[in-house]
């Protein structure tokens, strides 16, 4: 086979393999299409899979458990020290993320989509040119884009040798100091994981808060569990410059309300969020229409401007997050089949894996208050809680955000153990139009965590069985 | 600041009439005194004020139906923390995740835009399923009436109303008066009043279409022959005539009359009355509580007529309990309070809860729950007058029992000429359910039963 003189020709094209790509890939060929999957990088996965939430939770789950060992001891259960081995931790990761993306590969395969590795660009609305394969163009009757998003880096005069989120993840040495730049979640969560390693962390956010898109009283409750692991947390404070020091360090120019300070760090880590990989993929050849910061325009059936494209994922509005992402693959793997779907979803959960966890979903009591939705809260702390005393993790509280007058659960927000994990009954509720009472009246099982969202629906009406009432004056 | 919403008034309803506030704004209240009267289709109540304190407003005069859930009153209990204003929450926008994304140009707009009107707050609440059921119907499912809580769409409703459009949209050959009443969902054209030309023209071109020969027009203009007062047609008298409407259009009803010798049975009681004058159980003792017994023993023997028919699933439902009701004319109106499990209660017990029941019927404060389940109506006209009649099922029961008059009249008896007490009964029944020979073997006992007083010892 000549290299790069091959055309091919297909029903659907999908350029990218991540949690978009190859969940369209492969319901698409469910649903009867042939189907080219376009990948760049040797390996499927995208971000999520090769450097983003699977290693980052593999490395989040080993300091859990050693912080967890540690805590024992206030119970009268001590271990010796841990003992860190850095090569086989990175080895173990190196295997979960090479046996899912594995995975993706094989159910790829047992579909029958055509993998093409390579770096597409439209030449046509029905029609790519690929670069570095043994394809060198494909012609289809629809494409979905699910191309991702990238780290975005810091403006110009900043060293290149810092790390960005994905270098973080690769985990080549455990850095004495370590300085977080971004006080979101992918910062605070590498932050704690290099923290739990044996790096001293301090983190810098522009912003005055931490997680600035997280309701204040979750994210209060984290910071108080979280503050001793690090050093400093310096908010409103702006990183003007790095500059690598002769013996390898770096020296980092903050300025805070107008004062500029120098400190230095033996490894800065760059989290400050990420931007769709909208450049440089020949959309000028189409009729897609590219909006504001570079995302893609779509519509609620995924659908492009430009007739025969759909759009997925990161390169498009809302938030970037895989399970948006595989959804939206979905919908408009079925509306390409001619299926009434519609990306219809009333509540989009988000996750922040601190310690403890925050999770979120619907809408949240600053939406709320910013466009003057009247609301009603039930709370319930879970020191109230028999589980959470078992597993000595009283820190923490579900809320249940509703409508005032017909009770409708319009949001919640968790911050406690196993948030991640419970989050998912309240995005159940939204989407399936429930009430409090539906909450309030389901059996939970005991002693659970999941009690915290009936109780919590239950002081939504009034009073939760195990808090006090209010006392009569 | 309190403010009062319409409570839930009882199972199926959703409105009221204010018929008198016992208050007006400004003035004080206290907790649990009476607020304001609403009649509903069932029944009229009284609402007691849930605090007290100052009537601040007052939202609605006497006559405005109001529905329930919707702020009423409005009293100042002297704690704050009023309701944020309403014009706030209709300004505001769902957060919905795809907001940002509704921009595209209708060139490659595949699906309408996203419904605008106005005053949506929130997307319906619906479950995922619903939601693509109403996509793959071609609903929209804004459009639906919810029947669940808080406005919550269930895949039922998108249904009914999916089954309501086509019925609107394609007109049934040849089909029957049944059919079409069939497939209109409950309220969705004819529940409003049509007050527009081009409403009027829409359901009238619908209803003609489903039955050869109808010819819908607007009521002439009566006030050019003469004086008139127009009312609007509100509560009771409105849930009457859906009922109506609905039995005759759904039932095919057959009427069977004939006329039973309740002269014994006179003097049975005559005869009682004079034995216990002291018992006042026995001063109620009244024709219709012998007559539902008897009716109740009729039904044991034939459940055809205390039975109903469902013609969507096409099964008939035999009940197994015997609630008998009976239609009390109030001055308000019609209602039929009901007494239940009539083959467990003794006579002296049905006539007892016949004169509680009517009495709490007149004054307009028995319970809806007093008035529904029941399997089996008896009208009873007689003690105004009248021969003969020709009643109107309750739908959806089986039968309904009329009385008419009890009169002397003269009766030829083993070649005699006598008088006796006469009493004209007419059962007019679901001829789907049950023949003509059936109505008389079921009338000939019920006759056998009342010209023999000693028979209801067996029932007893």
């Amino acid at each position: 086979m000549v290299m790069g003189s091959l055309r091919q020709e297909t029903q659907v094209a999908v350029i990218g393999s991540g949690p978009g790509g190859y969940v369209a890939a492969l319901r698409l060929a469910d649903l009867g299409k042939e189907v080219v999957l376009i990948e760049e990088r040797p390996r499927f996965g995208g971000t999520c899979l090769l450097e983003g939430c699977i290693p980052s939770k593999t490395l989040i789950h080993a300091v859990e458990v050693k912080e967890n060992a540690l805590a024992a001891a206030d119970f009268g259960l001590a271990f010796a020290a841990p003992v860190l081995d850095l090569d086989k931790l990175r080895a173990h990761t190196g295997k979960i993320v090479q046996g899912l993306s594995h995975g993706v590969a094989s159910l790829l395969k047992r579909r029958g989509v055509t993998t093409v590795q390579g770096r597409a660009r439209f030449s046509s609305s029905r029609s790519l040119e690929i670069e570095g394969g043994e394809v060198a163009g494909i012609d289809y009757e629809h494409c979905v884009i699910a191309t991702g998003s990238s780290l975005t880096r810091l403006p110009s005069g900043i060293t290149p040798k810092v790390w960005s989120s994905a270098d973080a993840l690769q985990l080549q040495q455990v850095p004495p100091t370590l300085l977080v730049v971004g006080g979101g979640y992918i910062g605070l969560e590498l932050g704690l994981v290099y923290q739990g390693l044996g790096s001293r962390v301090s983190v810098v956010e522009f912003n005055p808060r931490l997680l600035a898109g997280a309701d204040h009283d979750l994210v209060d409750v984290m910071v108080d569990a979280v503050s001793h692991r690090l050093d400093q947390v310096m908010l409103e404070t702006k990183v003007t410059a790095i500059n690598e020091t002769p013996d390898g360090r770096f020296r980092v120019q903050l300025e805070h309300a107008g004062k500029s300070v120098s400190r230095e760090f033996d490894m800065v880590l760059v989290a400050i969020g990420r931007r769709p990989n909208t450049e440089d993929l020949g959309l000028e050849h189409t009729r897609v229409k590219v909006g504001e910061h570079g995302f893609i325009r779509t519509d609620r059936e995924c659908r492009t401007d430009d007739p025969a494209i759909f759009a997925i994922g990161d390169v498009t509005a809302g938030p970037m997050l895989a399970h948006k992402a595989s959804r939206e693959a979905r919908v408009a793997a079925e509306v390409i089949c001619g299926r009434p779907a519609e990306f219809d979803n009333r509540a989009i959960p988000a996750v922040v894996y601190t310690d403890p966890e925050i999770a979120w979903t619907g809408l949240t009591e600053r939406e709320a208050a910013a466009e003057n939705i009247p609301i009603k809260v039930g709370r319930f702390p879970l020191s109230a809680l028999g589980r959470a005393r078992t597993l000595d993790r009283t820190a923490g509280l579900v809320k249940v955000i509703c409508d005032p007058e017909d009770e409708l659960i319009l949001g919640m927000g968790i911050v406690g153990p196993h948030a991640s994990e419970l989050i998912a009954e309240g995005t159940l509720a939204i989407e399936m139009g429930a009430t409090i009472e539906d909450l309030v009246a389901t059996i939970h099982p005991h002693p659970t965590l999941s009690e915290a969202l009936m109780e919590a629906a239950e002081a939504a009406q009034g009073t939760a069985i195990h808090i006090h009432p209010p006392r009569q004056p | 600041m309190f403010e009062f919403k319409l409570p839930d008034l009882g199972e199926g309803i959703a409105e009221g009439e204010i018929l008198k506030w016992h208050v007006a704004a400004g003035q004080a209240i206290a907790e649990d005194a009476p607020l304001l009267d609403v009649e509903t289709d069932k029944a009229a109540v009284t609402i007691p004020a849930p605090r007290g304190g100052r009537v601040a407003v007052l939202h609605g005069k006497a006559g405005d139906v109001v529905n329930v859930g919707a702020v009423v009153a409005v009293i100042d209990d002297g704690l704050a923390g009023k309701a944020a204003p309403a014009a706030a929450r209709a300004a505001a926008v769902p957060p919905a995740p795809a907001a940002a994304r509704e921009a595209t140009p209708a060139a490659t707009q595949p699906s309408p835009a996203p419904a605008g009107s106005p005053d949506r707050r929130r997307p319906v609440p619906a479950a995922p399923a619903t939601r693509r059921l109403a996509r793959e119907l071609g609903v929209d499912i804004d459009q639906v009436p919810a029947s669940g809580p808080a406005g919550r769409v269930t895949p039922d409703d998108v249904r009914r109303f999916h089954a309501g459009d086509r019925a609107a949209a394609i007109p049934v050959a040849g089909g029957a008066a049944a059919a079409a009443v069939a497939a209109m969902p409950p309220g969705h054209v004819a529940a409003k009043a049509i007050r527009d030309d081009q409403a009027f023209a829409e359901f009238a071109a619908h209803a003609a279409a489903t039955i050869p020969f109808l010819e819908l027009e607007p009521l002439p203009d009566f006030s050019r022959d003469g004086p008139v007062e127009i009312e609007p047609l509100r509560s009771i008298r409105r849930k009457v005539a859906r009922k109506m409407v609905t039995s005759m259009a759904l039932v095919p009803h057959v009427a069977h009359m004939d006329d039973a010798d309740v002269t014994e049975w006179e003097e049975f009681r005559k005869r009682q009355k004079e034995a216990r004058r002291d018992d006042p159980g026995i001063g109620n003792l009244t024709l219709l509580s012998f007559v539902i017994k008897a009716v109740t023993a009729g039904l044991r023997a034939a459940p055809a007529f205390n039975a109903s028919l469902d013609p969507f699933k096409e099964e008939i439902v035999y009940k197994k309990y015997y609630n008998i009701g009976f239609a009390a004319d109030t001055g308000r109106g019609l209602v039929v309070p009901v007494i239940r499990d009539t083959d467990r209660k003794s006579i002296r017990e049905i006539s007892a809860e016949i004169a509680a029941k009517a009495a709490l019927a007149r004054e307009g404060k028995l319970p809806a729950e007093d008035m529904r389940g029941g399997t089996f109506t008896i009208t009873n006209v007689g003690p105004l007058g009248g021969t003969a009649m020709l009643p109107t099922i309750n739908y959806p029961e089986a039968a309904i029992l009329g009385m008419g008059k009890v009169q002397e009249k003269p009766v030829v008896r083993n070649g005699q000429i006598v008088i006796r007490k006469i009493l004209p009964l007419t059962l007019a029944f679901d001829h789907r359910l049950a023949d003509g020979a059936d109505a008389a073997r079921f009338v000939g006992e019920l006759i056998k039963q009342l010209a023999d007083p000693n028979l209801l010892l067996l029932e007893a």
